[in-house]
């Protein structure tokens, strides 16, 4: 299992590598010379000169990205050109924002869905199966986006219950959880309807399987043979809260938007309507990090819980 | 929902056993989900591709005496937007941006992605090994992430948002047609075939292409719902389909503001996307079950 675990890891290697070259591309893909938003419309071509030998970009592509990947590795991800703070500070806040939310919004889908999926496959076929599957097809087809807004016209702007926008710093842990609540639920969404939807088939595939019926056979309790379900569906249900927990962080770009949370996906929106490259690229790397991490995390548990998948 | 059983008279009494794509259709013709949500995906498509006719207004035609108008006004069967323009054209018209904005990334990853999938699969070795490690890099970024990065990187306007979001589609193509054709490759009668003589084209054509494009046609219609959210998406962040036009998402933008002054106009826009969305995956459910294709 070491050997699996050791040869996954230096894997990770080249795909962060790759994720770094794209994100370097982008400054390069984006219409307009990357310095144009620094200078005056009026700078002189020495001003040009000076400030495209200031920010390296007078040399090589190739020697251009080697010196920024020394210096990413280094944990610098240079300055904010809005803002002119270093943009690993500003990601660093924001992420522990995005964090909050990623977390608040999976332990929701997490626990809803997999009740969803395992109440479906228990009762396959029938009137509840029905409606946790259609529950779980809205899950899965409803913009999240119009989701938050719709939550937003029924419990802020009719009830008046909660509220609709940021995230307050006066109100302590009521005030920031109360503002967590909304983005919490339009967020999790999507990941509920996904994990439904495989742990329907999971555990319907063990169901299926010759051995339950054994177990049923010899008179084993229900619940006994429930467990024997759960812990056999358990690997496959495993990996998508894992992936599913990684485009929580990632995904939220559009509901933080909605709801002006201010995470990541917000300072990246910022970003991008300020053609601020810097943050732009610090944002998407540090959150592509996370996510090749977490899907390598999620592979050693797999083999942990499951030594079969090592073999392969 | 599981596969219905073949009737016996047909498979039994008949004698000759029914043909793949027949069984496939007498299927779908007992599923009764999938036939509503195909006939509302017929009306949505029927309706934004004559929109020019249907439409009761201009849709970029506004009315400032008329602005939020609710649900119901006279002559505005869906109220007017925030500058008083008819909601009901707005729709019809924009649900043609939307499904192309949503439709024409999956159909590009669809035939990109099959290419390189195959090329891959049947090629192995260095070829394999370059083609699928590349696509692996595309997935060290969520789905939304990808997309918001590219528009974001490009800058707004429709045939960014395309760029982008077939990018975000062909890797996940590519990974179906690589392993359903390394899976088919390995099957004995394409070594029968490669035994008598065929070429590699006949092979691939014949052989491959046949037995692969039904699970890779189902995977991708299965992405066609995320592809609109995603799209609609980009013109709500203000990075797709650039205004005036009119688009889902777009209008979703527009309108957020006017929450207070009028609840339910400015929820419409988003209807219309989860509908549609929700549309697309019954079928592409129905689809999948009733050409019994797991993935």
């Amino acid at each position: 299992m070491w050997r699996y675990v050791g040869r996954r890891l230096l894997l990770a290697i080249p795909t962060l590598l790759g994720a770094s070259i794209i994100v370097f591309a982008m400054v390069h893909l984006a219409p307009g010379d990357p310095i144009a938003a620094i200078l005056p419309v009026d700078a002189s071509k020495e001003q040009i000169e000076d400030t495209k030998r200031a920010y390296g970009f007078d040399k090589p592509l190739p020697v251009q990205y080697l010196k920024w990947l020394g210096r990413v590795v280094q944990g610098d991800l240079g300055k904010s050109i809005a803002t002119r703070r270093a943009v690993i500070l500003d990601v660093r806040d924001s992420l522990a924002n995005s964090l909050m939310l990623a977390v608040s919004s999976s332990l929701l889908a997490f626990g809803a869905g997999i009740a969803l999926g395992l109440l479906a496959a228990f009762t396959q076929g029938r009137a509840l199966d029905k409606m946790a599957s259609a529950i779980a097809v809205i899950g899965v087809s409803v913009p999240h986006y119009w989701a938050g807004i719709i939550l937003i016209i029924i419990f802020s702007v009719q009830l008046n219950w909660l509220p609709a926008m940021g995230a307050s710093s006066d109100g302590g842990l009521v005030g920031y959880l109360r503002h967590m609540a909304l983005p919490t639920i339009a967020l999790a969404l999507i990941p509920l309807g996904v994990i439904a939807r495989v742990t329907r088939s999971a555990a319907l595939d063990i169901l299926n399987q010759e051995f339950v019926l054994a177990l049923r056979a010899k008179g084993l309790a229900h619940r006994r043979v429930f467990a024997h379900v759960v812990k056999n569906a358990a690997p496959q249900i495993i990996t998508v809260l894992g992936l599913q927990f990684g485009f929580q962080l990632g995904g939220s770009v559009l509901v933080e938007a909605v709801f002006s949370w201010p995470g990541t996906g917000y300072l990246l929106n910022l970003a991008i309507f300020q053609r601020d490259m810097p943050v732009l690229q610090g944002v998407i790397l540090v959150l592509a990090t996370f996510f090749v991490l977490l899907n390598l995390l999620v592979d050693v548990l797999q083999t942990y819980i499951d030594p079969r998948i090592a073999r392969h | 929902m599981s596969v219905i059983a073949l009737p016996e008279h047909l498979s039994t009494v008949a004698g000759a056993p029914m043909s793949y794509w027949r069984t496939v259709a007498w299927r779908l013709s007992r599923d009764r989900v999938t036939l509503v949500a195909g006939a509302l995906l017929l009306l949505i498509a029927l309706s934004a591709l004559l929109a020019p006719w249907i439409a009761p207004h201009d849709p970029s035609a506004g009315a400032i005496r008329l602005r939020l108008a609710p649900v119901g006004t006279p002559s505005h069967l869906l109220g007017t937007d925030e500058q008083g323009r008819d909601m009901l054209s707005r729709l019809l018209w924009g649900g043609r941006m939307t499904l192309v904005a949503g439709l024409t990334p999956v159909v590009v990853a669809f035939l990109v992605g099959t290419v390189l999938g195959v090329i891959a699969g049947y090629a192995g070795g260095l070829v394999n090994t370059l083609v699928m490690r590349t696509m692996d890099i595309f997935y060290a970024f969520p789905a939304v992430l990808l997309a918001i990065a590219i528009s974001g990187a490009l800058g707004p306007g429709l045939p960014n948002t395309l760029i982008s979001l077939s990018i975000v589609f062909i890797p996940r193509v590519v990974r179906v047609a690589e392993s359903a054709t390394v899976q088919v490759k390995g099957l004995e009668y394409v070594a029968a075939a490669k035994a008598s003589g065929a070429s590699v084209w006949q092979i691939l054509r014949h052989h491959l292409l046949a037995n692969i494009l039904g699970p890779v046609l189902v995977f991708a219609s299965t992405q066609v719902s995320l592809s609109i959210i995603l799209a609609a998406g980009l013109s709500f962040l203000g990075l797709g389909v650039t205004p005036p036009a009119a688009e889902w998402g777009l209008m979703l933008n527009t309108l957020r503001q006017s929450i207070y002054v009028n609840a339910v106009v400015p929820a419409l826009p988003g209807l219309a996307i989860f509908v549609t969305s929700m549309a697309f995956n019954l079928v592409s459910d129905g689809l999948r079950d009733a050409m019994e294709i797991r993935t």
